[in-house]
């Protein structure tokens, strides 16, 4: 028989049993859709996960001078600034893996605008600071590379500083003080709200580096280009562990600490978030491979339930076409077409329905949805497989009949 | 040498379930010869072996022991799909119950074993109009089995038999559920069909229907018998 009898033969089986046909691809239908819908909401809020997570720097490490929060009892901080200017420009210029690098310094002050007055902390900053913290600037130009240069008594300001300082008024060309010293506002960061960790995010001042080394760190007595912190962002999350190795190396090197030593800063990475994320991420795919599993398998069911019905109310039929010359195998490839276009025919309408379904959803609610072109061929090429799996064994049992028996079956 | 026997078979038996208590020989020695173009009635009273001679004539099932040479092809050593192939050639089949798919109208009853044979799509519609106006059936093409009558679907059934011009035809009770002036037509209709070459096997216990037939043999006890026919 050629791929086109076997087609119209199975057709024509199908449709002198329209309604159960159509009931029967009905749960494929619903599998498929189901599918489709899930795995797209699942997927859009995977990458709605994503983006929040790297808006929390899941790709940044961090260096500390001193041996950090893990000793007993230390001297001052202050006294302990190991790092320096060098060491990020070493970091930057060894490690092909890193994309930004910022030194850094902070501390606390009082600003005063006018009547108003706030308490927070302030940090000096290079340029990268902002692209690995993903800060970007709401209002105004920001900080300039000749502010970084000269050391301008220029702030860019979050914006929790800015409604505490100027409430309705314009904020930006405004002078405040951050303790004594005067600055000029270029810039308010965009609102990010809270934190990951319930802190809040746009409680922040910032100044170039130098500035703040100048005019705002109190002690003269540290060395040169010295500086409390380093930020590093990776191109890729991958890398993270990697170059967290390397710049341990890096650092005990350029700070010639002996094998066995204790180092005089730390690396930490955000650990706990990027593998809050694997987590999710491993949690979000197993329940959706078991809502498509179980859609699939429930509707394969039907499938087989139906075609071993047919195979039993046709069994003169089959008696009578082995005995004109079909071969157990014609047999066994025609209700093994018809459980595939039953299966195929629900998963083309169900692929359908899942697609304009997940727009739909998209739409009207508050779920972000991705919808994939791949996953619309996965749930085609499961519904496929589904009518061969479980069409297998009824085709299979029909080819197996025993012609004489079948011929003088009754019913 | 030239075998020029379309059906022969060497001391034939079958067994049901041998080494049992439930023991039947169904089938003991039997040795047939049936030149081409031969018209031969097999009789014989229900549970005589009949139908189990048949079926093994048919190809639809394997002897005990024996040999069966269908058209000189050797048929023990052939499997399931060997032997679909076998029947597809050599074999059609008319029943008691004309066996006629009822969804499908009688130009494609007649069509249906064209497909198993591969014969071109642009073939077949015009094959099974020539096999319906062989059996006189002409105008029915397009009716569905349940308008038809008795005897004009076992016609149908008739033409599906020949529609790939097999050298045998075995018809088992082929006029069992018409009336006898139907019946009447559908053997005069076999005498055609002998006239133009098929060998026919007819399967009946009606001696009358029998009469019909050159040659007529009777099965007793799984045992074969010829007879003289009456003149």
């Amino acid at each position: 028989m050629t791929l086109n009898d076997i087609l119209r033969t199975a057709v024509f089986a199908l449709r002198g049993n329209w309604m159960r046909s159509a009931l029967t691809s009905l749960g494929v239908i619903i599998g498929i859709a189901a599918v489709i819908i899930m795995v797209s909401v699942g997927q859009g809020t995977q990458a709605e996960i994503n983006k929040m997570v790297s808006g929390l720097g899941s790709n940044r490490l961090d260096i500390s001078s001193g041996a950090g929060n893990q000793g007993g009892i230390r001297t001052g901080a202050g006294s302990q600034w190991t790092l320096t200017d060098d060491d990020a420009a070493a970091i930057r210029a060894q490690i092909p893996e890193v994309q930004y690098v910022a030194a850094g310094i902070r501390g606390g002050s009082q600003l005063v605008y006018a009547e108003n007055n706030w308490s927070t902390s302030w940090q000096g900053v290079q340029p990268d600071f902002f692209d690995i913290n993903g800060w970007k600037i709401g209002q105004g130009e920001g900080l300039a590379a000749q502010d970084y240069s000269g050391a301008a008594k220029s702030v860019v300001i979050g914006e929790t500083v800015r409604l505490n300082l100027f409430g309705e008024e314009e904020a930006l060309g405004q002078t405040i003080r951050i303790g004594k010293v005067p600055f000029k506002v270029v810039g308010v960061l965009a609102p990010k709200g809270q934190g990951g960790f319930g802190q809040d995010q746009d409680d922040v001042v910032m100044i170039p580096l130098e500035t703040a080394r100048r005019r705002l760190s109190g002690s003269t007595a540290r060395p040169p280009g010295a500086v409390q912190q380093i930020a590093i962002g990776v191109t890729r999350a991958e890398d993270l562990a990697y170059v967290q190795e390397e710049v341990e190396v890096l650092m005990r090197e350029r700070h010639r600490i002996a094998p066995g030593a204790e180092d005089d800063f730390s690396v930490r990475n955000i650990a706990e978030i990027v593998a809050t994320r694997t987590a999710t991420t491993r949690i979000m795919s197993l329940l959706l491979g078991a809502v498509a599993g179980i859609s699939l398998i429930v509707g394969g069911i039907g499938i087989m339930n139906i075609m071993l019905v047919s195979v039993t109310e046709r069994i003169r039929e089959i008696g009578l076409r082995m005995a004109v010359g079909a071969g157990p195998r014609d047999i066994q490839r025609q209700f093994l077409t018809e459980a595939m276009l039953i299966s195929f025919g629900g998963g083309a309408i169900g692929t359908a329905i899942g697609v304009v379904g997940s727009l739909t959803v998209s739409k009207f609610s508050e779920l972000p949805v991705q919808l994939d072109w791949q996953v619309v061929a996965l749930a085609v090429v499961c519904s496929v497989s589904t009518g061969l799996f479980f069409g297998f064994y009824p085709a299979r049992k029909a080819s197996q009949l025993d012609p004489i028996e079948a011929l003088r079956h009754q019913g | 040498m030239k075998n020029n026997y379309v059906i022969e078979t060497q001391s034939l038996s079958k067994v049901y379930h041998p080494g049992t208590q439930a023991e039947v020989v169904a089938l003991n020695a039997v040795d047939l010869k049936i030149r081409a173009g031969e018209f031969i009635a097999i009789m014989g009273a229900s549970g005589s072996g009949k139908s189990t001679l048949m079926n093994l004539i048919g190809c639809l099932d394997k002897p005990s022991s024996g040999r069966y040479l269908c058209d000189g092809i050797d048929v023990s050593t052939l499997d399931r799909e060997e032997l679909a192939k076998l029947r597809l050639s050599k074999l059609g089949f008319i029943f008691q119950g004309f066996n006629l798919l009822t969804r499908m109208d009688a130009l494609h009853n007649v069509m249906m074993p064209l497909a198993y044979a591969n014969r071109p799509l642009a073939e077949r519609e015009s094959l099974a109009k020539a096999a319906l106006d062989a059996v006189g059936l002409s105008g029915r093409a397009t009716h569905l089995p349940g308008e038809l009558s008795g005897g004009q679907q076992q016609r149908v059934a008739i033409a599906r038999a020949i529609i790939n011009n097999p050298p045998i035809i075995l018809a088992d009770e082929p006029t069992g559920a018409l009336d006898s002036r139907t019946g009447e037509e559908i053997l005069e209709l076999f005498k055609r069909l002998k006239n133009e070459g098929h060998t026919m096997v007819l399967i009946t216990h009606d001696a009358q229907v029998a009469e019909h037939a050159d040659r007529i043999c009777v099965m007793r006890d799984g045992k074969l018998f010829e007879t003289e026919k009456a003149a």
